[in-house]
């Protein structure tokens, strides 16, 4: 039955892949293209270029593909359901123990312990994204000299205009894309 | 609060609107909740965002639907939780189901192309400014300890790859011994 297989590939995925999208990689392909024959490695390339140009999590829009082209909107509406049911069920016990204990004492102090941590974590993310916006690559290169003039201009106009204007992010995010379209059509 | 109606539909639209502009990753979501849910809805406090954002990162699954599934169970409970989770994988899927037909088309899109790489440099502005905003309220606390955990996790995550459950039991850890030391002096103080 393919519904129930294909519910059963990416609760799998939903349950093992922790710490975001890149983690969730291997596991996605070796569900739909080692372990099933869904996608071809090409395709499985081509959606997560796609996954990378649209919004939402790798592991849904991977999802929502693999469902449709195996089964249909039917089964892209499974494929993902399978994908947040793990989230769901443990996201929610996480979430009562922490409404339920944070007034603790102990607790406070683990959690502001935490905190510092978390602020670290999101550093390094943009750091990351920052250099694949820059360089083209996730790690700082070789070369620091070597980067896209352009989007090192738009990364700056777009940071100065949060630092002191503080508008809605989005608008950032879409001023930087058509930006982006404009600049690197004209240069 | 207790008894007006669960704002479900302003639930709904938020994480839906969210969702749909989270390009480049997980993390993009954090400043977009931590901007419509503690600034302006009043939904969370400062520092509940960040444990959520914890929670969120070290739980299996993406973490911008772990994190819908958090902002709704607090808001609304279960009911909220189910009503984020579907405004966060609604957009995504709808997009990615009209897409799948003419994906070969959209790939090789020089315009969408063009797009994206000016956005991907507005998204790495909108983390660098939110790091910098959480930079900030870390220093305000006016102590050592939470300075040396954030540079500690940076340069583990940064530069030796440590994953992120480790770091978070180790910061954990840190913060609570220091919070027992710290009863403890007072008890003493106290005498």
């Amino acid at each position: 039955m393919i519904y129930l297989e294909l519910l059963w590939s990416f609760m799998q995925i939903g349950l093992f892949s922790i710490g975001g999208g890149y983690a969730a990689m291997p596991l996605i392909q070796h569900q739909v293209v080692d372990l099933h024959p869904w996608l071809t490695m090409g395709q499985f390339a081509d959606i997560m270029a796609i996954a990378e140009m649209t919004p939402g999590p790798i592991a849904i829009n991977a999802a929502t593909f693999v469902g449709i082209r195996v089964a249909g909107i039917p089964g892209a509406v499974i494929a993902t359901a399978g994908c947040v049911l793990p989230s769901c069920v443990i996201v929610l016990l996480l979430a009562w123990v922490y409404y339920r204990f944070r007034g603790l004492d102990a607790v406070q102090g683990v959690l502001a312990g935490i905190r510092p941590a978390v602020v670290a974590m999101i550093a390094s993310a943009g750091l990351g994204l920052l250099c694949l916006a820059l360089y083209g690559q996730r790690v700082l290169p070789a070369d620091l000299t070597a980067l896209d003039w352009v989007a090192a201009g738009i990364f700056l106009a777009g940071f100065l205009v949060l630092r002191l204007a503080k508008p809605n992010p989005i608008w950032v995010m879409a001023g930087a894309g058509a930006a982006g379209l404009v600049l690197y059509s004209i240069l | 609060m207790k008894n007006e109606r669960p704002p479900y539909l302003r639930l709904f639209l938020s994480t839906f609107q969210l969702s749909a502009c989270t390009f480049g990753g997980g993390f993009v979501i954090i400043p977009l909740m931590r901007r419509k849910f503690v600034e302006k809805f009043h939904w969370l406090e400062e520092d509940e965002m960040m444990d959520l954002t914890a929670i969120a990162q070290s739980s299996p699954g993406a973490i911008a639907v772990n994190a819908s599934i958090l902002v709704g169970y607090r808001v609304a409970g279960i009911p909220g939780a189910l009503v984020t989770v579907l405004g966060t994988i609604l957009p995504p899927l709808i997009i990615i189901s009209v897409i799948s037909f003419f994906y070969a088309a959209f790939r090789d899109n020089a315009v969408v192309d063009l797009a994206m790489k000016g956005m991907l440099a507005g998204v790495a502005a909108v983390i660098a400014d939110v790091t910098v905003t959480l930079a900030q309220g870390v220093a305000k606390t006016r102590r050592l300890l939470p300075l040396v955990i954030l540079a500690a996790a940076f340069i583990a995550v940064q530069f030796f790859g440590v994953s992120v459950i480790p770091i978070l039991l180790a910061a954990g850890a840190a913060g609570a011994a220091d919070a027992y030391l710290r009863s403890r002096k007072g008890k003493e103080g106290d005498r």
